[in-house]
């Protein structure tokens, strides 16, 4: 991958070995008889997936967005409506009866992701830095209480569903669900990069440096912050299928303010602005929460103990502990 | 004689009970270097960012090739041709000399919303932005990024950027500031030739450059145009000398 060499020498040795412990990592839990480390993999390789989206906006743009988990649990209910109609048989729209296939809910989840960004991003990027965190927050804790007050999908006790079907692999089972999961982050980092070396990407990111030189040069910031917001969403929506098919639930939670501070302290913990960031954040954050977890209750006092020593610290996150000097761009 | 390439009707702007710009009226001609000068807090640089477009003026209007751009944006205006220089370089830090021109390019190109192919290697942005680049001495700079520049550089690739937008019109605020006496001669030779391909609104504190260039001359004082004229006029206009020239030259 062409990131990987034009990153430092020590980064693309960071960038390998996270890649191969979460690829090795559960394969070889499997083989030594511990099923339940592919499920931790695969919640990492999802939140991964999240981060990553959120990256476009966050880290590409600068728009610190604090309500990402709109978006993540908007995906996550959209694969589990597709789920529940499938399995009733009730007609969902149009007389189409839903779908168990993953594929189809991942379609559903960005496209709904996408209808409810565009508005929210058209609103709230008319301000920026506080008051745009305070907007993008208050439109998801409107989608939340929506979830939480509308029985059809179960309100606030969630909504349970039988995970969704993939051509040619048992989704059902923890490993190729892995596959499948890993598969959408792969393609995830390699569109961020892609988008981040384009024409697109550079406008982007010159937004965030400089938005006034931007202007100058004749280009609008909005169009280019609102089409990252979106994607962005986009790329958050399907990570939240992934996630409530991994947990045959599609939970309120996952639209809750908790959701989308987690998702910005994933990238911070990571490293901001370097394209496994969020990965290594995703990572190490659900080795925190099992290892951390099962010793005690509050193991997210150690989180914040984190987040704290990376503010303070190291401010390019592990990987730029890691990397060692500025990240590249 | 041609339509002016910038038209400026009786601008005002204040800033609470400070007027920075109290009635404003001037114009700009085709192939023609027209120096705004005047002392610190003058309404210099509030003037120009009315003409970009980066502030509203209170009142009066700004005319862009013949077209009412009053109510219009910076990046409309930039569109339309006309490229600025900040007094303070304001660069995307993070890129190289060479991605800043690039971005100007593809600005100038109108291909922001291109999301597939990488910019890196990309030779319909990279010759151009080279070509920029060597015009103001930059080229062997190219790979640093902006934020490590020195400060004549950075001014240098302030010019880059605009060169690369192949604007109509070049608003230029203190090219010359903190150049030294070489690099101020060898800018003045470069603007000279300059106007050839665009007319120059020139802001400079540098008087040598600024006789040297000029072919009209306007002195602000607390937001007014005093004296506007030849070279000579100017030279020859006590208000002129008293407000400005006289505790310079
Ligand atoms: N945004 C602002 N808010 C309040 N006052 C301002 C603002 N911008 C400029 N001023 C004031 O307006 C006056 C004109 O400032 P301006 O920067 O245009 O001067 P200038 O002629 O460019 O000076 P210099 O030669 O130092 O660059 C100054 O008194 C300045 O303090
Ligand atoms: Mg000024």
């Amino acid at each position: 991958m062409k990131s990987l060499s034009s990153a430092s020498p020590r980064e693309a040795a960071a960038n390998l070995a996270i890649l191969a412990l979460l690829i090795l990592g559960p394969w070889a839990a499997l083989s030594a008889g511990h099923p339940f480390y592919v499920t931790l993999a695969t919640k990492a390789a999802i939140l991964a997936l999240a981060a990553t989206g959120l990256h476009l906006a966050l880290g590409l743009g600068g728009l610190v967005s604090f309500g990402h988990a709109a978006f993540f649990g908007l995906g996550g209910y959209a694969a589990g409506i597709l789920a529940a109609h499938a399995g009733s048989g009730e007609a969902l729209i149009l007389g189409w009866a839903g779908s168990r296939e993953i594929l189809t809910m991942i379609l559903a989840a960005m496209g709904l992701a996408l209808l409810a960004a565009l508005p929210i991003g058209a609103i709230s990027l008319r301000t920026s830095g506080v008051y745009f965190l305070m907007i993008t927050l208050a439109f998801a804790q409107m989608i939340y209480y929506f979830a939480l007050s509308w029985p059809a999908y179960g309100g606030d006790d969630g909504l349970s569903f039988r995970r969704g079907i993939f051509p040619g692999l048992n989704s059902a089972r923890p490993l190729p669900y892995f596959w499948i999961c890993l598969g959408a982050l792969l393609i995830g980092l390699a569109l961020f990069q892609i988008l981040r070396a384009s024409r697109f990407g550079t406008a982007l990111e010159a937004t965030r440096q400089n938005p006034q030189r931007v202007e100058a040069l004749g280009i609008e910031p909005f169009g280019l912050r609102l089409t990252a917001f979106a994607l962005s969403a986009m790329m958050v929506g399907a990570a939240g299928a992934l996630f409530a098919n991994l947990n045959r639930f599609a939970s309120p939670s996952m639209l809750s303010w908790q959701m989308s501070g987690e998702l910005i302290v994933l990238i911070l913990l990571g490293g901001r602005g370097r394209l496994l960031g969020p990965t290594a954040g995703a990572v190490l954050f659900v080795a925190m929460e099992h290892v951390l977890g099962g010793w005690t209750e509050r193991w997210q006092f150690f989180l914040g103990l984190a987040v704290l020593g990376v503010a303070v610290f190291a401010r390019g996150g592990l990987l730029g502990l890691i990397a060692g000097g500025r990240r590249d761009g | 004689m041609a339509d002016p390439a910038l038209e400026i009707r009786d601008l005002r702007k204040s800033f609470g009970a400070l007027r920075a710009t109290d009635g404003v009226t001037l114009d700009l001609r085709p192939g023609e270097i027209h120096a705004l000068i005047g002392p610190n807090g003058a309404g210099k640089s509030t003037l120009i960012a009315q003409i970009a477009g980066g502030l509203r003026p209170d009142s009066g209007s700004v005319r862009l090739f013949g077209r009412d751009v009053t109510a219009l944006g910076a990046p409309a205006r930039a569109r339309m041709g006309l490229a600025r220089s900040f007094q303070i370089s304001s660069l995307a830090g993070e890129f190289s000399a060479l991605r800043n021109v690039m971005l100007a390019v593809q600005a100038r190109a109108g291909t922001s919303f291109r999301f597939l192919r990488p910019t890196r290697g990309d030779r319909r942005l990279t010759e151009p932005a080279m070509a920029a680049l060597a015009r103001v001495g930059l080229a062997d700079r190219a790979e640093v990024p902006a934020a490590l520049l020195s400060h004549g550089e950075r001014r240098r690739l302030e010019l880059a950027l605009a060169l690369a937008m192949e604007p109509r019109l070049f608003l230029l605020d203190e090219p010359m500031a903190g150049l030294g006496a070489e690099g101020s001669r060898e800018l003045t030779g470069f603007l000279s030739e300059l106007r050839r391909e665009a007319p120059i609104l020139l802001v400079e504190h540098d008087m040598d450059a600024v006789f040297a260039l000029a072919d009209r001359i306007s002195v602000l004082e607390a937001g007014r145009v005093i004296a506007s004229g030849s070279p000579a006029e100017i030279r020859a206009d006590a208000g002129a000398r008293r407000a400005y020239l006289g505790d310079s030259s």
